[in-house]
């Protein structure tokens, strides 16, 4: 199978055509041709006069394409080496692993004279003391994502206790059980970056409900050879506030992740690796389906699955990373768990899988496939919506998520006894701007797809991410049935007045990425504090606001991430000052979130109750190259908040 | 240079394909051969070795002069024009003093003019004088075509090829990078001087 930069299979002759064309473009530059008439010559140089060099290597000068540099041409760009699918099985990262002591011992006040670099003292030691203590290093491994590709080197995370992998070992965490990890960063030196990746890191525990000091800032970065304690509680929000002293339980958080946050290159560090999850059980969604909610029991039938987009450099067929990206990168080579297009041997019964789309700015849509019988819709579950469980499971024939989002879906594999079938991504998507908008829709970039694109690609037609191989043997299946309608956790109260309503407007000046006009600024990096200086916003504890997202980016898609809390989407209105055509909410978005997604010219109204900790935390968008190019703010949780409108 | 490279790659060609495991559990060195290649495939994909003039008429080719070995900053602006670039231009003369003496030393900076027929070298001359540019920031102008190559190898465009088409909207940002290791970011130039300054110090570094 043979695809281009977008994912898209092409036949072999296009393919080839493709690599023709990226071998003549090295022999041009490497024989220093580079003037308009020699390119123009060798028919490297299009109609408009622009060479395809930004995102690739140009197959034009044979298949003729019309146009200049334009969204209308498509696929017209190879990149990665061929590679054959589902040769390699799905591996599961392995579950994190405590050790019995640190050295030197965590201290409550950063310890500096060792090397730590943390913003502040523990808010929270000696209420939630750590009954785990965890000492994750971050270094280089070398490993193999397909075996018709180099041996890659990539970053990734060491648990001390042999679990060296990228991604990263799986923490099963448990509420009430207080945790602490030691993030160490024993990266290379920058000469041995292999092209990309800044070895100074910040692990971030994405929509845990964490201290400032713990939470991962991009800010609070720190060097080779230094260290970070990050103290997990594990504690329900509300326990100081709404709901003393536990906190309330309609606020359970279970699909996590690790990454690093490291400012301006928060997007090369993970693309290199440095990502993982964070399981978070309780006592109903225990990780055993004998108890509790009975889903279905962890490790065995509970699958993380990391999703990721990735380029190889079609020489080579080492990892590429196009820095010089300022819009949003896509790979043509789609792997899970850190293996290009794995198979998985699974039993008839049914699978509790939690995706997530680890970006860096592709968008994903969800459907189950039998390529024996496409005209067949095949129906699974939903379950959580960005790792919270829904008031009650939700039947689904696809579900779309943007870069960081996470859905949990359940899978009876039982219909499907004997057979191989596919989870495959069908959304269309053709650069860094978001998916391509439906048919019909009026928007510029898609004014080239009248002519019968559409944003969702026919069966079989996209990616193949993974392949199930159903065995045929009958086993029991002791988790719960989401057809009997079993009911999960109530969505928390959302009529509070709010104290104050905010708008963001996510914008873009000629090519800079803005909240409000305004850029990324860590303020004063040192001395070390767990506030900003200067905030955007001073949010007060234990308040209610409101937040508006609105979308001043014409036709691109923002995955919008706040920290510390969650938020529930109250509406979604086009058009961006006049409150009319609300757009009703899909079920599966009547959930708690930490990620939303801004869609083109829209206003999104987000419900929030600040509880518990002080501190500073970020906003931003979670297509991370537009994250590392500044759009992104700081606010910080204080006593006493301001009113700031348009912060 | 080709032969040099090819013996690079062919010798990163030979890393044994063991281990089928999701990652090997011990650490490793990376092969520097590998860093090396990543170096020249950058070169390649980026760096376009065209011919510029700054604004004292000397030229200069653009990898190996400009880029190659250094820390840089580079970013795109033209004389004339009255959008977002004198407010950056008014910034990165900013940065140039919260550098001090790095600029030239250290850092090198790299304005490179999107309107080569209108911005000569006399004109840059001039310009680089209204805003009382120290040395160490070269004023760069070349032949139309080399330029326009340029910018889209450097990634200075716009998705939208109507807009791309639009030299008032062209991207402001700021390319800040270490050649040599390898590390390239980028940040608004219209962002906050003394954070820029800061972000392009995050790149000096000697590892």
């Amino acid at each position: 199978m043979y695809y281009n930069v977008y994912g898209e299979k092409v036949s072999r002759a296009r393919h080839n055509e493709m690599l023709n064309a990226a071998k003549n473009r090295r022999e041009l530059v490497a024989a220093g041709l580079t003037s308009r008439r020699d390119l123009w010559k060798m028919g490297l140089l299009t109609a408009g006069g622009m060479l395809v060099a930004k995102s690739g290597l140009s197959a034009q000068s044979n298949s003729g394409s019309p146009g200049s540099f334009n969204l209308c041409v498509v696929g017209n760009q190879a990149a990665s080496p061929p590679t054959t699918p589902f040769v390699e099985k799905l591996v599961v990262m392995p579950q994190a692993m405590p050790v019995a002591s640190l050295s030197p011992a965590h201290t409550k006040s950063p310890n500096t004279a060792a090397g730590e670099v943390r913003s502040g003292d523990d808010q929270a030691f000696d209420q939630f003391p750590p009954q785990l203590l965890y000492n994750f290093v971050q270094h280089t491994l070398n490993v193999i994502m397909s075996p018709q590709l180099p041996m890659q080197t990539v970053w990734g995370f060491d648990d001390s206790n042999g679990n060296a992998t990228s991604p990263g070992p799986t923490y099963a965490a448990h509420y009430g059980v207080p945790q602490l990890t030691r993030n160490n960063n024993a990266l290379p030196p920058a000469s041995q970056n292999g092209g990309f990746g800044l070895p100074s890191t910040t692990t971030h525990l994405h929509n845990a409900h964490n201290p400032s000091e713990s939470d991962g800032n991009p800010c609070d970065f720190y060097e080779i050879g230094q260290f970070c304690d990050q103290h997990y509680p594990n504690v329900l929000a509300g326990f100081s506030s709404t709901n003393p002293p536990n906190g309330d339980i309609n606020e359970a958080l279970s699909t996590l992740w690790y990454h690093d946050h490291r400012v301006d290159f928060t997007s090369q560090n993970t693309y290199k690796g440095l990502l993982g999850f964070y399981l978070l059980f309780n006592q109903f969604d225990t990780g055993d389906e004998g108890t509790g909610f009975h889903l279905p029991s962890y490790p065995q039938f509970d699958i993380p699955l990391a999703f990721a987009d990735k380029v190889f450099d079609p020489k080579s067929g080492l990892l590429f990373f196009d820095t010089f990206n300022l819009d949003g990168i896509l790979g043509d080579k789609f792997l899970v768990n850190g293996k290009i297009q794995p198979f998985f041997e699974v039993q008839p019964r049914r699978y509790r899988f939690r995706l997530l789309d680890t970006g860096p700015s592709r968008f994903y849509q969800y459907f189950v496939t039998d390529l024996n019988n496409l005209s067949q819709q095949n129906p699974y579950w939903l379950i959580a919506n960005d790792g919270n469980l829904l008031p009650n499971p939700l039947q689904i024939t696809s579900v779309r998520i943007g870069p960081a989002e996470r859905v949990d879906i359940i899978i009876d594999f039982k219909p499907f006894a004997g057979k191989t079938i596919y989870l495959e991504n069908r959304l269309r998507q053709i650069n860094g701007m978001g998916p391509v908008p439906p048919a019909g829709f009026v928007s510029g970039q898609i004014e080239c797809s009248g002519n019968g694109f559409s944003d969702i690609l026919p069966a079989g037609q996209g990616n193949l991410l993974l392949q199930f191989r159903v065995s045929g043997t009958s086993v029991s299946d002791g988790s719960v049935d989401p057809a009997t309608h079993p009911t999960f956790y109530s969505l928390p109260d959302t009529t509070a007045t709010p104290r104050v309503t905010r708008t963001f407007k996510f914008d873009r000046l000629n090519g800079q990425w803005s909240i409000n006009g305004q850029f990324m600024n860590c303020g004063a990096i040192t001395p070390r504090s767990i506030f900003a200086n200067p905030p955007r916003l001073q949010v007060q504890q234990n308040s209610v606001e409101h937040w508006i997202l609105s979308n001043g980016t014409g036709d691109w898609t923002h995955p919008i991430h706040i920290h510390l809390e969650e938020h529930q989407i109250l509406s979604r209105t086009a058009g961006l000052s006049v409150a009319t055509n609300t757009a009703p909410l899909s079920a599966a978005e009547r959930s708690r979130k930490d990620v939303s997604q801004l869609h083109p010219n829209e206003r999104v109204l987000l419900f929030f109750r600040f509880r518990d900790w002080l501190g500073k935390y970020p906003i931003h968008c979670h297509n991370v190259v537009h994250e590392d190019h500044a759009m992104m703010g700081l606010w910080n949780i204080v006593p006493q908040g301001d009113t700031v409108l348009v912060p | 240079m080709d032969t040099s490279r090819r013996t690079l790659l062919g010798m990163a060609a030979m890393t044994p394909l063991a281990g089928t495991l999701l990652a090997s559990k011990t650490r490793t060195t990376p092969a520097v051969d590998a860093s090396a290649a990543a170096r020249e495939r950058i070169h390649e994909r980026y760096f376009p070795d065209i011919i510029l003039r700054n604004q004292d008429n000397k030229k200069f080719r653009f990898y190996e002069d400009v880029v190659k070995d250094r820390i840089v900053t580079i970013n795109f602006f033209f004389s004339k024009c009255d959008g977002v670039c004198p407010r950056i231009t008014a910034n990165l003369v900013k940065v140039q003093k919260l550098l001090g003496d790095r600029v030239g030393r250290d850092v090198f900076m790299n304005s490179i003019t999107l309107k080569p027929e209108e911005d000569s070298p006399k004109v840059l001359k001039h310009f680089a004088e209204m805003y009382h540019v120290r040395p160490g920031w070269n004023f760069l102008t070349g032949k139309p075509a080399d330029i326009e190559l340029l910018r889209q190898h450097m990634g200075f465009t716009n998705p939208d090829p109507r807009l791309d088409k639009e030299t008032e909207q062209h991207i402001g940002n700021v390319r800040y990078g270490n050649e040599r290791l390898m590390l390239w970011a980028a940040c608004p130039g219209m962002g906050d001087a003394k954070y820029i300054a800061e972000s392009i110090g995050w790149v000096i570094r000697n590892d």
